[in-house]
């Protein structure tokens, strides 16, 4: 059946309730609730958070806004706290302690600290263990949760507030690490990156592929911080839409090794496009500093032409 | 009908483990606990355990996915030493706060740095506070019954607190001893299945795990975690006295070793205590009235008891593997001073840091300290409590 967001909203009920404190206009509980949505309604999951916004604001004693069962345990090892829970499972299924007819998917959320940063090693080891889980990044592109400090996922240049803007160093002078790749790196059999790109239909279909394809998934998906990029509360989708119509952040999935780009636009924006709503990136627009917004768009030309060159080559027959 | 067998600390634990048959096991190797998950990956590879091994990439992970298992209403069993306990440690805290009896052999040795791979107790140590209950074992016979015990002792409706079971690297862990072996069958009958109450593989009642615990609660859980404990203490005598009747293996909170009508007494844990049983036999045939009071529970700490044992003595040391470098003593050494203060009691103590790092322990070295007892005992003396034994000195 061809995908209708009306339907989804309408026949699957949100399993991550309102009721949250995540600030409005934040990426992350939009992608959240939509990736719970891609569960068959009679199947049970167990979320997994890393510490980030996500987990403090969702699951403050003695609330909660998970409908799924939920384990948080610290900041770096959400895949391996996952892996644990599948591994009990596993184990309890073989030996009849659980009900044969009932199924459990099992699903972490960690931003890009808990994920590209500190839970990278902790993420990799269980992806290469190949449990069952999807493992789902929601990269706002900086220590959100702490107060907007530099990750590796913060883009070139951008002002955090331990790469901030000043008269000598302008902003974080490093370019982010492309982790999606990394994980592609893993063999895993199915790896994505994607966005709440229009109408969602990108997401959904991502999140229903990774949690039903057996073993271990992982999924990157864009999640703009209001806060830390600057930007009215109102622009969410706008932001979004932008930064996969400039390349910054392609939609794209890799399948058993296989490329597919899920999205190329006729018309590639520049990357000022996705940039200058940001207040983030402000500084890269005063007069003398067009050298910053030269290179920024050379880096995402180079990827945008890396990840064509995958698609091409990882098709060959 | 017991098996009587040979074996070394850590086939000892692994064999626990096998007849325990955990539900998971997520372990990383680390010296001289490897052979634990090594002999236990065996076990999986030839079909005699329904166990899940994790092999994770970290004793980080390792104590993660123990807590992912047990919190998934699984019993999750590992193994550690020394930095691998240290790598645990946030995860160590994390565990028993949220109430998950999962059980850890600790195989004791020397927390870096300078790196060193043998034997003394600072890793332990370091854990002291974290709301685990610790064993400690003189012997491979101790470590394997510690083991046998441990999830009837954590698992306990008023307990639900970790355990771990501790035993000497290399000293106890590497050597072949004889040991009595409980049949499968009875061990499966004394430890019994495990139901937990609430866990995330039930889908009948989705729980949430590892809240964000603010000002409001986070006074009231540590106050439950600290009820727990006091609890474990009489769960502990209780499972003990089910495991005498087993076994006929008699288990109290400390081992009194002729200590009762003793002079001077020596305070230690695991194997030491063997090496002082010796020196205590010799003294004995002398005519010197000395004696050993053996820590096993550690965790809760026995604090009525163990002053009340000591209160007859006249003079008592107390030997820690491990210094607390607060330059004032050792860990068990506060303890056990602390206890007999708050109770009332006193006896000149003095306290001897020791065997850092593998150093031997010698007979000649615990018969220097209980001529030191008998020295104070005279000239009623102690002129620094804080003492360390058998350490080469820079002559002044």
């Amino acid at each position: 059946m061809a995908y209708n967001l009306k339907e989804v909203i309408a026949n699957k009920p949100s399993r991550f309730t309102s009721g949250h404190r995540m600030c409005a206009g934040c990426g992350a509980p939009v992608v959240g609730r939509m990736i719970l949505r891609a569960l068959k309604e009679e199947d049970h999951a167990v979320i997994c958070n890393a510490t980030g916004c996500m987990e403090v604001s969702t699951f403050i004693y003695p609330y909660t806004a998970w409908t799924d069962s939920f384990i948080h345990t610290a900041f770096e090892c959400a895949g391996a706290t996952l892996s644990g829970v599948e591994a009990a499972y596993v184990s309890m299924k073989k030996q009849g302690k659980l009900p044969e007819d009932e199924h459990t998917k099992f699903i972490a959320f960690g931003g890009d600290g808990g994920t590209y940063d500190i839970g990278l090693q902790s993420l990799s080891g269980a992806m290469e263990r190949g449990h069952d889980m999807v493992y789902v990044c929601y990269d706002n592109g900086a220590y959100m949760n702490t107060g907007i400090q530099r990750s590796s996922a913060t883009p070139h240049f951008a002002d955090t507030t331990t790469s901030p803007a000043g008269t000598v160093i302008p902003g974080k002078m490093q370019i982010r690490k492309d982790l999606t790749q990394i994980m592609a790196g893993h063999h895993l059999p199915y790896v994505a990156q994607s966005a709440a790109y229009m109408n969602f239909k990108d997401l959904y279909e991502k999140s229903e592929k990774a949690i039903y394809t057996k073993g271990a998934c992982f999924l990157n998906v864009l999640a703009p911080c209001p806060r830390g990029w600057g930007y009215s509360t109102d622009e969410l989708m706008k932001i979004n839409k932008l930064a996969v119509d400039t390349c910054y952040w392609p939609l794209y999935e890799v399948i058993d090794g296989k490329y597919k780009i899920n999205y190329k636009p006729a018309k590639k924006l520049p990357v000022e496009e996705f940039l200058k709503p940001q207040k983030r990136f402000k500084h890269m627009f005063k007069p003398g500093n067009e050298w910053m917004i030269e290179e920024f768009q050379k880096e995402v030309d180079k990827r945008w032409e890396e990840l064509l060159n995958l698609e091409e080559v990882t098709n060959k027959e | 009908m017991s098996i009587r067998e040979r074996l070394s600390g850590n086939e000892a634990v692994a064999t626990a483990m096998k007849q325990i048959n955990p539900d998971v096991v997520a372990a990383f190797p680390i010296t001289p606990s490897t052979e634990i998950p090594q002999y236990f990956s065996t076990f999986v590879s030839n079909g005699q355990v329904d166990t899940e091994f994790v092999a994770v990439e970290s004793e980080h992970s390792a104590m993660s996915a123990c807590i992912g298992a047990e919190a998934a209403g699984a019993r999750a069993m590992t193994a550690t030493s020394a930095n691998g306990l240290s790598l645990m440690w946030e995860m160590i805290y994390i565990a028993s706060s949220l109430r998950l009896p999962i059980v850890l052999s600790l195989v004791n040795r020397a927390v870096s740095g300078p790196l060193n791979i043998h034997n003394d107790h600072s890793d332990a140590m370091g854990v002291r506070d974290a709301g685990w209950i610790m064993l400690f074992s003189e012997n491979n016979q101790e470590a394997y019954d510690n083991t046998i015990m441990a999830h009837r002792i954590a698992e306990n409706k008023d307990v639900m607190l970790p355990l771990m079971i501790c035993q000497d690297g290399f000293i106890t862990s590497h050597s072949i001893e004889n040991i009595e072996l409980i049949e499968d069958s009875k061990v499966k009958e004394f430890v019994g299945e495990y139901h937990p109450e609430h866990y995330l593989l039930n889908k009948k009642e989705p729980i949430a795990i590892g809240p964000l615990d603010l000002q409001a609660y986070l006074f009231e859980h540590k106050f439950q975690q600290a009820e727990a404990m006091r609890n474990a203490k009489r769960v502990i005598e209780e499972v003990s006295k089910d495991f005498e009747k087993l076994t006929g293996r008699k288990y109290s909170f400390f081992e009194e070793y002729k200590s009762q009508d003793a002079d001077y007494i020596i305070v230690c844990m695991n194997s030491t205590a063997g090496t002082t049983k010796y020196v205590v036999d010799k003294l004995r045939e002398k005519g010197i009235k000395a004696g050993l009071v053996k820590v096993r529970m550690y965790r809760p700490f026995p604090v009525e008891e163990i002053a009340k044992a000591l209160s007859n003595a006249k003079v008592v040391a107390i030997l820690d593997k491990s210094d607390s470098l607060n330059g004032a003593g050792g860990a068990l050494f506060e303890d056990v001073t602390s206890s007999m203060y708050t109770q009332q009691t006193y006896v000149p103590t003095v306290n001897y840091i020791y065997g850092i790092g593998g150093r031997d322990t010698k007979a000649e070295d615990i018969e220097s300290v209980f001529e030191d007892l008998q020295k104070i005992d005279i000239s009623k003396k102690i002129e620094d409590p804080y003492r360390y034994l058998g350490v080469r000195r820079e002559e002044k």
